[in-house]
């Protein structure tokens, strides 16, 4: 049997490595790629970006309160959040790239990066699809809780309708999707909840947590024609269409935490642009510099 | 089933769980196929347990060395996403494994909504059974624990704290 906790146990196929860079397969291994008829292989890839973007971009920022969260429970919980999230990213990226391969950013001849870590490392901030909500900076624990709240029922919405697409590989995803988010909205919920009846001092920054996400929310729900192409198709979820649902949840929230539910102006486009444009705030260049810079220094590097 | 692929089967049944070692790939319900190709190729199908499970790789790579140490070179391990894995998959020999080595098993998992998933605005408390000391008295800390398919609890009678697997 094999020694997982002795590093030197390796063998020569770098057996036992799985780290960013090693030779171990994608993660979408033997599962069949093959498009079903009428769907656009440069749309699916795009609209598993914007999917993978969305899940990519919280992990890393649900990673950042690793050794910052208040307690150590809480700790682990939004790190498990932001590895369930990161696991769904891998399978997307994984997904756009073998729907539509020219998306893959080029590297250097005998680089082992495979496609859904050069995704992920190798585009530069135009290329990323997620929305803006998901790359505003952390806040306090009142604001990563209320994006989260607000992300999760989106992504639950989003996930649950997904199941039925008729890409298998999206469908599969999904139906694996809704189980772990269903525990991230149902935490994000929880801890709303505590917060809003916790102290003054708690409520006053759910308060402002609430004042300054809730600006993102309607460009969850934008009209996005790759989006409504695929819908039509059966591949995609339309997102205006998860509205309804969307606003029952957050409302059966607020109604238990006595707060009212916002009604604040919507961050302004840039030129009609915005997230799933590639037209980000500046926050994602800070995020991604931090994310990319060690797999850009060394692009051929196995690890 | 062929000589071949009986032999790979009781091999692949042998490989444990990385994080979870007291359990074999078969008690965890990971290991969903093995099957020989025309070819000869021995293949195995896993499946993950989260979308992030970390473990699968090393699950892989053990698996192909547990079959070439047996003489099975021509192996290729292969993911499938579909069904999505339930901890109901867990077999009776691994809950009885877990319980032996102080993680509670699962209860039963939800069964999949047709519509929307219902919010459930107040913590499900299942009563969970001291794995070490079997007292009824035990509280949840987290939802989430050491790995993506765990959570956290403390027992009242002997005060010592232990895992159980999430029901999915």
């Amino acid at each position: 049997m094999n020694d997982h906790d002795t590093p030197y146990a390796v063998d020569e196929d770098t057996h036992g490595q799985w780290a960013f860079g090693t030779s171990f397969d994608a993660p979408l291994s033997g599962v069949d790629a093959t498009l079903a008829e009428g769907i656009e292989g440069a749309d699916l890839a795009t609209y598993c970006l914007m999917l993978a973007d969305d899940a990519l971009i919280s992990a890393q920022r649900l990673a950042q309160w690793c050794a910052n969260a208040p307690e150590l429970e809480e700790e682990m919980a939004l790190a498990n959040v932001g590895l369930d999230l990161l696991g769904q990213a891998r399978l997307l990226l994984a997904r756009a790239a073998a729907a539509h391969p020219a998306i893959v950013p080029a590297l250097p001849d005998g680089s082992p990066v495979p496609a859904d870590d050069a995704l992920a490392f190798f585009r530069d901030e135009p290329h990323f699809r997620c929305l803006r909500l998901v790359e505003l900076p952390n806040g306090d624990f009142a604001q990563s809780i209320t994006r989260l709240l607000v992300f999760a029922t989106f992504r639950l919405a989003t996930l649950q309708r997904l199941r039925d697409s008729r890409d298998p590989v999206l469908a599969a995803v999904a139906a694996k999707g809704v189980k772990e988010v269903t525990y991230h909205r149902d935490y994000a919920a929880r801890w709303f909840l505590t917060l809003a009846g916790g102290t003054a001092e708690s409520r006053r920054r759910l308060e402002g947590a609430i004042t300054s996400v809730w600006p993102y929310v309607d460009e969850l729900f934008a009209p996005n024609p790759v989006e409504q192409r695929l819908a039509a198709t059966g591949a995609a979820v339309d997102s205006t269409t998860l509205r309804g649902e969307f606003d029952d949840v957050v409302e059966q929230v607020f109604r238990a935490a006595l707060l009212p539910v916002p009604a604040v102006r919507a961050a302004a486009r840039v030129a009609g642009r915005s997230g799933r444009d590639g037209t980000h705030t500046e926050a994602l260049s800070y995020l991604l510099a931090e994310m990319q810079s060690v797999a850009r220094a060394h692009p051929t590097g196995a690890w | 089933m062929t000589g071949a692929v009986a032999r790979a089967r009781a091999v692949a049944a042998t490989v444990t769980d990385p994080e979870m070692p007291m359990l074999t790939l078969v008690d965890l319900g990971v290991l969903r196929d093995v099957h020989q190709q025309d070819d000869g190729t021995i293949v195995v199908t896993i499946t993950p347990t989260y979308s992030g499970c970390p473990a699968m790789a090393t699950m892989r790579d053990d698996l192909k060395h547990a079959l070439a140490s047996a003489g099975m070179d021509r192996v290729d391990v292969r993911m499938s996403l579909a069904p999505a894995w339930s901890s109901d998959w867990i077999t009776a020999d691994g809950r009885r494994k877990l319980e032996a080595h102080g993680i509670a098993p699962p209860h039963a998992a939800p069964t999949a909504s047709a519509g929307a998933v219902p919010l459930i605005l107040v913590p499900h408390r299942p009563v969970v059974q001291c794995p070490q000391c079997d007292c009824l008295e035990t509280e949840q800390l987290s939802a989430f624990g050491s790995t993506a398919c765990k959570t956290l609890h403390r027992c009242r009678g002997c005060g010592e704290p232990f895992e159980r697997i999430k029901e999915i």
